[in-house]
C-alpha cells in the first residue's frame, strides 16, 4: 500500500530544517515552558476530575482571543480575560461536581459561538483564525514569549505553594477541612490557576486540543505509578516531549501543529496503559506479606 | 428534663478534661438541633453519640472540629476554644470510595494526616517517612503502605484512616460513623483498634453512630440526641424504653437481647430539611 507521496510530504518535510529552526526558536522555548507547566497542572486536573472544566475554560479563552484579534489588541490579553471569566464562573458556581458539569456544558457552546462570531467578523489573516482552535507554531513573537514566561512563573509558584493542601483537598475534602485546609477557597483558587494555564496555551496548542497537554500526560503517568512525585515527573516529561516534539515534527509540513502534539501525547497514554496492564497482572494492589 | 445531674459529675480541673461543652446550643434558622447541652469528656473515656437522622450529630462533630460555630454556649477542647485543624483531635470519617483519579498510596494518605494542611510541596523527609511507617504498623497496616488507596477494601481503608487520624498523636478521637458500610468482622476490627488506642494512650473517644451494638462492649457513656433534646448517661440509664420514649415524646421500645440492644418505634425524621439548611452533602443514615 503506497501512501500518496504528496500527502506524506505535507505531513513530514524536513528540507531547510536548520533555517526553519531559527525561525521557530521562540516557539520551541514556549513549547518547553508549556510542557512543564501543562505536565504539572495536569496532575491536579486528574486528581480533581476537571478535564471537562479544562475544555470549558478553553472555549471561553478562545472567545476572548478571537475578540482580541477582532479589536486588534494583544491576543494573550484576550484569552486571559476569557479564561479568567470562565474560571471564576466555574469555580464559584460549580463547587459541586454535578453543578460544575452543567455550568460547563452551558458555558462551552456559548464561548465557542462567541469565538466563531468574532472570527467571522475578523478580516485579517486566515491562519490566525484557525490557529486559535487548532494551534500554530509561528505565532510566538518575543512580547508573547514574555507573557508566557510571566504567566508560567505565576502558575508554577502557585502550584508549588498549593501542592500539599490541594492534594489533601482533592483526595478527601472532608478530612482535609477537619485538618484545617481551606477547602472552599482552594477550589476556585485552583480554577483560576488553571485558567491562566489555559490562556497561555491557547495560542500554541489551540482551544480544541488543550486536553492533550492538560489531561493526557498525568492520565498516562497514573497508569504506571502511584508514587506522587514520580507521577508529577513523568507527567512533565510526557507533556514536554509532546509539545516540543510536536513542534519539531510539524515544522516542515504545512499542517497545524496540534495533530503532532496530540498523537505523541496519545502514544504516551497508550504505551502507559499497556505497561499498566502488565503491572496489574503482576498485582499492583499486592500487599506486602504481613509480619507474623 | 434533658439530663440527669447525677450522671454528669462535677467537671473537675480543666487539665483532666478533654472536651467541655457548657449550655451549648445549635440552631439553623428557627430549627434547633440541640440546646443547653452540657457535656464533659475525660481522657480515656468512650462516649457513644447516638440519635436519629438530622438530630445534630454531624453538626456536633463539626462544632468540635471548629467548622461550625455554636449558636450559644461554650465549647472547649483541652481548655481552649475549638480550632480548625487542631492537632488535639484525630478525625475518622465514614468509609467511602476514594476516586481512582486521585492516585495516592496508603502511606501518602497517612502522611497527609501529619502535614497535609501546610502550604508547599513537602519535600521528601526520611524522618517523616519512618513516622508514617510506625503509625501504619501501630494499626497493623504496614503491609498496605504502597497499595493505591482506591484499591483498598472498606475495612483496609478504615484501618488506614485510623492511622491518618493518629498521625498527630491526638487526645480525642472523633469518629463519625466509621463503621457504616463495613461488614461485621471489619466493624469489630475497626472498633477494636480504636479501643486499643484508648487503652494504650488514654485517648478519649467520641464515637458517632446510629447503631450502638458494635461499640456496646466499650461504651462508658451515651449521648443520645433527638427532637432538639438529649440524654447523657451510662448505657443502662439512657438505653431504656422509658428514657427514649420521654426523649422522642412517643412510644419507643428498647429490648435487651443477650448482649444486643434493639430499639423499635423511632419516628422518621425529615433528613432533607436538615441537609438543605447546612448546604452540605450528608450521607444518609439508617435508624437502627
Amino acid at each position: 500500500m503506497a501512501a500518496d507521496p504528496a500527502i506524506l510530504h505535507q505531513i513530514f518535510d524536513f528540507t531547510d530544517y536548520s533555517q526553519l529552526l531559527q525561525l521557530v526558536h521562540n516557539s520551541i522555548i514556549a513549547g518547553a515552558i508549556l510542557g512543564v507547566v501543562g505536565g504539572l497542572i495536569s496532575v491536579f486536573v486528574m486528581r480533581r476530575d476537571l478535564p471537562f472544566a479544562v475544555h470549558g475554560i478553553s472555549e471561553l479563552s478562545f472567545a476572548g482571543a478571537a475578540a482580541a484579534l477582532l479589536i486588534g489588541i494583544n491576543v494573550v490579553i484576550g484569552s486571559l480575560i476569557g479564561s479568567i471569566i470562565a474560571a471564576l464562573l466555574i469555580g464559584t458556581l460549580g463547587m459541586r461536581a454535578r453543578d460544575r458539569n452543567s455550568i460547563i456544558g452551558v458555558l462551552m457552546p456559548f464561548g465557542l459561538g462567541l469565538g466563531v462570531l468574532f472570527l467571522a467578523l475578523y478580516k485579517g489573516r486566515g491562519a490566525n483564525k484557525f490557529g486559535l482552535l487548532t494551534g500554530q507554531i509561528v505565532a510566538v513573537d518575543t512580547p508573547q514569549l514574555s507573557w508566557l514566561i510571566g504567566i508560567s512563573i505565576v502558575v508554577v509558584l502557585s502550584l508549588i505553594v498549593l501542592w500539599r493542601p490541594l492534594t489533601f483537598a482533592s483526595l478527601d475534602p472532608e478530612v482535609a477541612a477537619a485538618r484545617g485546609v481551606p477547602v472552599r477557597l482552594l477550589g476556585p483558587t485552583f480554577m483560576l490557576v488553571l485558567g491562566l494555564t489555559v490562556a497561555m496555551s491557547v495560542q500554541i496548542v489551540g482551544a480544541l486540543l488543550m486536553l492533550s497537554i492538560l489531561c493526557t500526560p498525568a492520565a498516562a503517568a497514573m497508569r504506571v505509578t502511584a508514587t506522587p512525585w514520580l507521577t508529577a515527573a513523568l507527567s512533565v516529561v510526557f507533556s514536554t516531549v509532546s509539545v516540543v516534539g510536536g513542534i519539531l515534527l510539524a515544522l516542515g509540513g504545512a499542517l497545524p501543529i496540534s495533530p503532532y502534539i496530540t498523537t505523541i501525547s496519545f502514544a504516551f497514554y497508550a504505551g502507559c496503559r499497556i505497561v499498566g496492564i502488565f503491572r496489574e497482572r503482576a498485582g499492583w494492589n499486592r500487599r506486602a506479606v504481613p509480619a507474623g | 428534663m434533658p439530663s440527669d445531674p447525677s450522671v454528669t459529675p462535677d467537671p473537675g480541673p480543666a487539665s483532666d478534661v478533654v472536651l467541655r461543652l457548657q449550655a451549648g446550643s445549635l440552631a439553623f434558622g428557627d430549627r434547633t438541633l440541640w440546646s443547653d447541652l452540657d457535656l464533659t469528656v475525660r481522657p480515656g473515656e468512650f462516649l457513644a453519640v447516638l440519635g436519629a437522622n438530622g438530630s445534630g450529630k454531624t453538626s456536633l462533630v463539626k462544632a468540635i472540629l471548629g467548622l461550625q460555630p455554636l449558636s450559644s454556649g461554650q465549647l472547649s477542647i483541652a481548655g481552649r476554644p475549638p480550632r480548625r485543624g487542631s492537632d488535639l483531635i484525630g478525625y475518622i470519617p465514614q468509609e467511602r470510595r476514594l476516586s481512582p483519579t486521585t492516585l495516592l498510596r496508603a502511606r501518602d494518605l497517612v502522611r497527609l494526616g501529619i502535614d497535609g494542611q501546610r502550604w508547599g510541596p513537602g519535600w521528601p523527609n526520611a524522618g517523616r517517612g519512618r513516622r508514617v511507617q510506625q503509625i501504619l504498623a501501630s494499626v497493623g497496616a504496614d503491609h498496605l503502605a504502597d497499595v493505591p488507596v482506591h484499591l483498598l477494601s472498606g475495612g483496609e481503608q478504615q484501618r488506614v484512616r485510623i492511622a491518618q487520624a493518629l498521625a498527630t498523636d491526638p487526645t480525642l478521637l472523633l469518629c463519625d460513623e466509621p463503621l457504616l458500610s463495613l461488614d461485621l468482622n471489619h466493624q469489630a476490627a475497626v472498633v477494636g483498634l480504636i479501643d486499643g488506642r484508648r487503652r494504650s494512650h488514654n485517648t478519649a473517644v467520641m464515637f458517632v453512630t446510629h447503631e450502638i451494638n458494635p461499640v456496646l462492649p466499650y461504651v462508658d457513656r451515651v449521648l443520645y440526641l433527638a427532637e432538639g433534646k438529649f440524654r447523657i448517661g451510662t448505657v443502662d440509664e439512657v438505653m431504656t424504653s422509658q428514657s427514649l420514649s420521654t426523649l422522642y415524646g412517643s412510644r419507643i421500645e428498647v429490648i435487651r437481647l443477650g448482649s444486643r440492644i434493639i430499639v423499635a418505634g423511632i419516628p422518621d425524621i425529615h433528613e432533607h430539611e436538615h441537609e438543605h439548611e447546612q448546604g452540605e452533602t450528608y450521607n444518609s443514615e439508617v435508624v437502627g
